[in-house]
């Protein structure tokens, strides 16, 4: 208690509770942190959902087997339960409640489905065998079964727990065989198909540019003879990959589903075998972090379900960056111009009017420009000068992450904009003003004080681009993203960066994986993965942009200015 | 903007009739003027328009070489748009309409043919808030002459020195030339755009209320320097402080509403002045 009683004074403000807290605006208080509240929710909402979702998917779940009726089995990984309501046969419109469970069942090349429903009702004697096989395979998703034998060509080599273990002795070198055999077709033959492909252009442009005669006549001769060479080398390499496909296919596995149906698996064809009944909870981390890995680093299979998406991931980095590089000077020179240089007038603020409402227009509109402007246009215009030599196969004429890049650079340019001409209108006049007293010119005073002033502001631009573009899906599906890009833009091959290629992009992923993929319920978590690794690329991004812009924030302080 | 510095100008000398001492004693003006201070400045029937606004009004006034002259008169009075003609900062401003004359040393400088950076290289200018440029003190001093090209190290070495050296902040900052002017007082960082501006070699240093964010340390140590500047270059200033304008200058010109009121010797403005108004305000009793 104070020494003055506060209730001497007559309160004037107005009297009774209700009043009392409208007049100090205690429900603006509440009403607003509420909407926040919400707002926070939601987005924490997506993120747990996401995440919930996506990070579940590679946890090797427990085998479970059950009784069906007439002597039928079902193996397979519980997904969840759920009650439903079923009609009651014969009695129109009465409905039952029941229990139903999903399996995974895997063993698409046999049962033609991965998922099964089944009410709680008609399975029984629910259990987990310790020998139940779970198999990862290059094709044909999960098989979920037991191991009887493993067959060395067409002799027995082992049967049961022998087999379990001759399975992991010669697992690893079956892929690698395999590995090799992937390699020299994609690869080595890949190389032979371009230089064969360059001494075409070769005779192409021999017989376009050169006059009839000795010469013309020795330089066809001369990429003929390489073709020949080239196309012999082709045979031997393609007769190697045969023969390490047959080294690979050596070893096979039988197996047996749990209705007693025989499949052979050729070892190479697994990528994972395991046995998740068995696995203790650190080779249940093991195999966890391996998946990871394998999702991060690798490559996508069967139709982008399964597999890693290391080429989506890049696609995304590398489009970014190149429509960071795109999109950063363009945006700060028309900003310069609009704030220094244009005479300030109507005719600017119609400018900077329409500049903004750019940033509203639907994002398909720019993509239907970059194909008709970038890809048609200016790229066709490319082929016929630079490419004559390879058409009608275009080269730049097509969609790539060039025309991608700058057409998502086009569609984030109002950012950039409306980002550096309000760091530029922050900078101080007392600054401008001091520069140009010691002579300098304007030029000199926009590149040595107004422009290092602004990079903070103008790197904010850029995040707000980054965070638009590098989400945007609708404009590039018609300007360069591809469902399974055969190569990255950037590689080992003259001339490394090759910005006339299709890539691969997370959100494009996310869509075609989700919504394009013949087994939509297999795919399910993967959507969400990639989801998940979307969200964390932007932030990624953003947070190095931030990063920068900070460090640069506290080099080029104007505090003293103001 | 008005009352303020009106009610500032008016209350600091009111004490007494004739208040401040004016000059140094030993700082009367010689015999032969047009000799040793001859006149560098001549502005004839300069006019200036904002728009629509009259800010300067038929202004004829002559500024001597090497010597100090003031301009006084309350806000809005045109001093400061005068003293911005001379390095014609007041291009960056739009719609501005100039009529009239500025010469310096008999050339026009509003001509078409003046080059207004050469203008600028020879007519250095003092803000009232300091603006030190967010580098290090040694860049600061080094930029004007980085913008005219020069680059060796040597010289900028030297320049650099010999300017904090002439603006009397050498010995506070010698040990750390190469950290943020940011990092300066108020006072320092003012002197430091003194010597930012003396680097260039100007003849002529415009000073636009240099000391009005300072304290009474930091105003002393500007107007000794002031005072040493004068026997190098010519320096025409601005001030709202007739204490200051009495101490350090030698001819003080009074404005008011756009037009010149008197000019004359600061002696004669402050202890004999032949205009009602000049009187009135130099005493405080303007109103």
């Amino acid at each position: 208690m104070t020494a003055r009683t506060p209730s001497q004074a007559p309160d004037p403000r107005p009297q009774g509770t209700v009043r009392r807290s409208l007049a100090r605006g205690e429900h603006w208080i509440w009403l607003t942190g509420a909407a926040l509240a919400v707002c926070l929710l939601m987005i924490g909402g997506l993120i747990g959902v996401v995440i919930y979702n996506g990070a579940d998917y590679f946890w090797p779940h427990r085998l479970a087997q059950a009784d069906l009726a007439d002597d039928d089995k079902v193996l397979g990984v519980l997904i969840r339960s759920e009650s439903f309501r079923e009609p009651v046969p014969d009695q129109e419109g009465v409905y039952e409640v029941k229990v139903r469970t999903q399996f995974k069942v895997g063993n698409r090349d046999v049962d033609n489905a991965d998922f099964k429903w089944l009410r709680d009702e008609d399975f029984s004697n629910l259990r987990y065998p310790a020998d139940a096989v779970a198999l990862e395979r290059e094709e044909y998703g999960d098989f979920y079964g037991y191991l009887t034998a493993i067959l060395d060509g067409s002799d027995v080599a082992a049967e049961g727990t022998a087999a379990w273990n001759l399975l992991r002795q010669h697992h690893g070198e079956a892929r690698a065989l395999a590995r090799e055999e992937t390699r020299i077709l994609k690869k080595e033959i890949g190389d032979v198909n371009q230089i064969i492909l360059d001494a075409e252009v070769r005779i192409k442009r021999a017989e376009r540019t050169m006059a009839e005669g000795a010469e013309r006549d020795a330089e066809i001769a001369e990429a003929r003879v390489i073709i020949d060479q080239q196309q012999e080398r082709f045979e031997q390499l393609k007769a190697a990959a045969a023969e390490k496909g047959e080294q690979s296919r050596r070893w096979v596995a039988v197996m047996q589903t749990v209705n007693e149906e025989e499949v052979e698996v050729p070892l190479a064809m697994i990528v994972r075998a395991f046995q998740p009944n068995q696995m203790s909870l650190g080779a249940k981390a093991g195999h966890y972090l391996g998946k990871v890995w394998e999702f991060l680093s690798g490559e996508p299979r069967e139709s982008n379900t399964e597999g890693g998406i290391l080429p989506a991931i890049f696609g995304t980095v590398f489009m970014t960056l190149i429509m960071s590089i795109a999109v950063v000077p363009f945006g700060v020179v028309a900003a310069f111009y609009l704030r220094e240089y244009a005479r300030q007038g109507p005719f600017v603020r119609a400018v900077r009017i329409a500049v903004n409402n750019l940033a509203g227009v639907p994002s398909i509109v720019f993509g239907v420009f970059g194909l008709g402007f970038f890809v048609y246009f200016v790229g066709g215009t490319i082929d016929h000068l630079f490419y004559p030599d390879v058409l009608p196969t275009p080269t730049y004429g097509t969609g790539g992450v060039l025309w991608a890049s700058l057409t998502l650079a086009l569609l984030t340019v109002p950012v950039v904009i409306v980002a550096t001409e309000e760091s530029i209108a922050a900078v101080p006049r007392g600054a401008k003003e001091g520069s140009l007293a010691l002579g300098a010119s304007k030029f000199q005073t926009i590149c040595r004080v107004v422009l290092p002033a602004s990079i903070p502001g103008i790197l904010t631009g850029l995040i707000l681009a980054i965070a638009r573009g590098a989400g945007e899906v609708a404009p590039l599906m018609i300007t360069g993203v591809v469902k399974l890009a055969p190569n990255l833009p950037v590689d080992g091959d003259y001339p490394f960066v090759h910005l006339d290629r299709k890539f691969m992009h997370l959100g494009f992923h996310i869509y075609d994986v989700g919504f394009q993929s013949p087994n939509v319920e297999a795919a399910k978590p993967m959507v969400f993965t990639t989801a998940l690794l979307l969200l964390a690329v932007v932030a990624l991004l953003n947070i190095v942009a931030i990063y920068i812009r900070d460090r640069l924030r506290k080099k080029f302080q104007t505090g003293a200015f103001s | 903007m008005n009352a303020p510095a009106n009610v500032d100008a008016m209350t600091e000398p009111r004490q007494a009739s004739l208040p401040v001492t004016v000059g140094h004693p030993d700082r009367s003006l010689p015999e032969d003027l047009d000799g040793r201070h001859p006149p560098l400045i001549h502005v004839r029937g300069l006019s200036l328009h904002y728009a629509t606004n009259k800010a300067l009004d038929d202004v004829h006034l002559t500024i001597r070489e090497k010597l100090v002259t003031a301009f006084i008169g309350p806000s809005g009075c045109g001093k400061s748009t005068l003293l911005r003609c001379f390095n014609r900062m007041n291009d960056l401003i739009d719609k501005v309409h100039i009529d009239g004359q500025v010469l310096i040393k008999g050339q026009d400088i509003h001509h078409a043919g003046q080059d207004v950076i050469e203008l600028r290289k020879k007519v250095g200018m003092v803000f009232q808030k300091s603006n030190p440029f967010p580098k290090s003190i040694y860049e600061n001093i080094a930029y004007g002459l980085r913008i005219a090209g020069v680059n060796a190290r040597q010289v900028l070495d030297e320049t650099v020195e010999a300017s904090l050296r002439s603006a009397a902040l050498w010995d506070e900052v010698k040990d750390r030339l190469h950290s943020s002017a940011l990092g300066l007082s108020g006072g320092q960082q003012q002197r430091l755009c003194i010597a930012r501006a003396i680097a260039i070699k100007p003849e002529i240093i415009l000073m636009d209320e240099p000391a009005s964010a300072l304290d009474p340390v930091a105003t002393g140590k500007i107007e000794d320097l002031i005072l040493d500047l004068k026997r190098n270059f010519t320096i025409v200033i601005v001030t709202h402080n007739m204490q200051q304008a009495a101490r350090i200058s030698d001819f003080t010109a009074f404005f008011y509403l756009g037009k010149l009121i008197e000019f004359d010797t600061t002696r004669t403005i402050f202890t004999n002045p032949s205009n009602k108004q000049t009187e009135d305000y130099v005493t405080g009793r303007f109103g």
